[in-house]
């Protein structure tokens, strides 16, 4: 049926489950012209906002095909009415209105994604994630599910642990053993000169709960070794690496392809950085990157050597937004890459690493090893004199 | 000539810099032009038998050469080598 809204053209209106047929049938660009809180309550799968007011200068990136079969919908049919008719003025050419909006489609019994599992008070938190397509309300509520264990409150962990918690990680498990200590300030930003003494795991969950009380602090006051490291893991779903030693890191890889858990794995010295995304028998897993760790004079520890506290910021945030992107099963996490960040001459560097075929722990040959030798080389003790760290 | 990228544990031995140019026809080559200018890096990117150390990962641009024909990899004018050893600071 057509209808008269402007007197110059008339344009097109369909009922909802006509509407429907022609979404399952693919190639139609949706469009969703009410205000952001509505259709953060509820949409249409697949719809685009675009708000009335920014219609004129939104169009074009939402819907870029003028001869592309295009559907819009708001509350009850009058919005949507009109931005049709806006659209066709600007050259739209197959342009349609659904009568009766989102109310009569979900009459109707039609699907919609609802912000179902979110609370008002957490609907308007995250209302700027679930704005973004890449989140919306599904992936906010993955987010407030999602089990991440840190490795390390100190340098990466502080920012790291601030940024999943602002963005709802609805739990956060700490590692670490040390107290906060005045010359941590400098970059640990999560800690403060009041919680100087204070165990870093209690001093970050203190923080986060006053950041944001959707999420629970789980508090690993304690190092990880041979003996805990399995059943420490075994209740997250991803492991963000801050450690500041190398058996840490090599125990840590060990155990996390055993579990198949994702690790992300940061490190800072100086002005430089490093970061990759560890998924076990997805791509390569630490040992292929690095197969035996340097002797102590190539490993300076960041007491011993020195580093810039903004590096522990841009690192770990780094650190941030690769598990939330696994979290979230969206974009392109830093499997089978390493990025380099020098910031001195604020260049980035990108290396491709590759799975090794004959690596001990992921490798096609690969046995499994015995839990006692987690982490280990076969001349461990040597290694551990030897390798760089603040044990 | 090729640029090659010095870590930060490597920079006391090459006065600091960061970034050095050194002339050769292949990866180790290069890697001894390195050595022939700033001698102190020998022992820590060399063993004795004048094999790579294992611990010190080279990337001619953005491919290790692991994967290429090592120290054998043929490195054009212009091209990057990095030097890349492990880091295991989290700052804790």
């Amino acid at each position: 049926m057509a209808i008269e809204t402007t007197g110059v053209q008339a344009i097109e209106e369909i009922e909802p489950f006509e509407a429907a047929e022609e979404i399952d049938g693919g190639g139609v660009v949706l469009i969703d012209t009410r205000e952001p809180h509505e259709y953060q309550e509820a949409h249409l799968e697949g719809g685009k906002l675009v708000p009335p007011g920014l219609l004129g200068d939104e169009i074009a990136t939402a819907a870029p095909d003028k001869s592309a079969r295009t559907i819009l919908y708001c509350r009850s049919g009058n919005r949507s009415a009109l931005a049709a008719a806006q659209m066709q003025q600007l050259g739209y050419e197959n342009v349609a209105s659904m009568s009766g909006g989102i109310l009569q489609w979900q009459e109707q019994g039609l699907p919609v994604v609802a912000a179902h599992g979110m609370t008002p008070e957490q609907r308007d938190r995250y209302s700027r994630h679930t704005l973004l397509p890449e989140v919306g309300v599904d992936g906010q509520v993955k987010l407030l599910n999602a089990k991440v264990l840190l490795l390390g409150a100190g340098g990466l962990g502080a920012p790291t642990a601030l940024y999943l918690a602002a963005a709802g990680v609805g739990t956060i498990g700490l590692v670490d053993d040390d107290v906060v200590d005045a010359s941590n300030l400098q970059r640990q930003v999560i800690h403060n000169t009041e919680r100087i003494g204070m165990p870093k795991t209690t001093s970050a969950r203190i923080f986060i709960e006053a950041l944001n009380p959707d999420v629970e602090v789980v508090e690993h006051n304690d190092r990880l070794d041979a003996s805990n490291i399995l059943e420490t893991l075994e209740d997250y779903d991803i492991v963000v690496d801050g450690a500041d030693n190398f058996p840490t890191r090599y125990l840590l890889n060990d155990a996390s392809v055993r579990l198949r858990k994702p690790v992300v794995s940061a490190s800072i010295l100086g002005f430089d950085g490093q970061i990759s995304t560890f998924v076990p028998f997805e791509g390569p897993c630490y040992r292929c990157l690095y197969p035996t760790p340097p002797p102590a004079e190539l490993a300076p520890s960041c007491s011993a050597n020195g580093v810039l506290g903004v590096m522990a910021g841009t690192m770990g945030t780094l650190q941030a937004n690769e598990v939330i992107k696994l979290i979230l099963g969206a974009g392109e996490p830093l499997v089978g890459r390493l990025l380099l960040y020098e910031a001195l001459g604020t260049r980035f560097t990108e290396l491709k690493v590759r799975r090794d075929p004959d690596c001990p722990i992921c490798g096609e040959n690969a046995e499994e090893v015995p839990e006692s030798e987690m982490g280990k080389f076969p001349d461990y003790d040597a290694f551990c004199a030897g390798a760089g760290g603040d044990r | 000539m090729a640029t090659v990228r010095i870590p930060p544990v490597l920079r006391p031995k090459t006065g600091g810099q960061a970034e050095v140019e050194a002339a050769g026809a292949d990866v180790g080559e290069v890697l001894r032009s390195l050595t022939g200018e700033f001698p102190d890096t020998e022992g820590q990117l060399f063993g004795d038998g004048g094999e790579l150390n294992r611990y010190v990962n080279v990337y001619l641009n953005d491919e290790d050469v692991r994967v290429l024909d090592g120290l054998e990899t043929t490195v054009k004018d212009g091209d990057t080598v990095v030097i890349l050893p492990a880091m295991a600071g989290g700052a804790g």
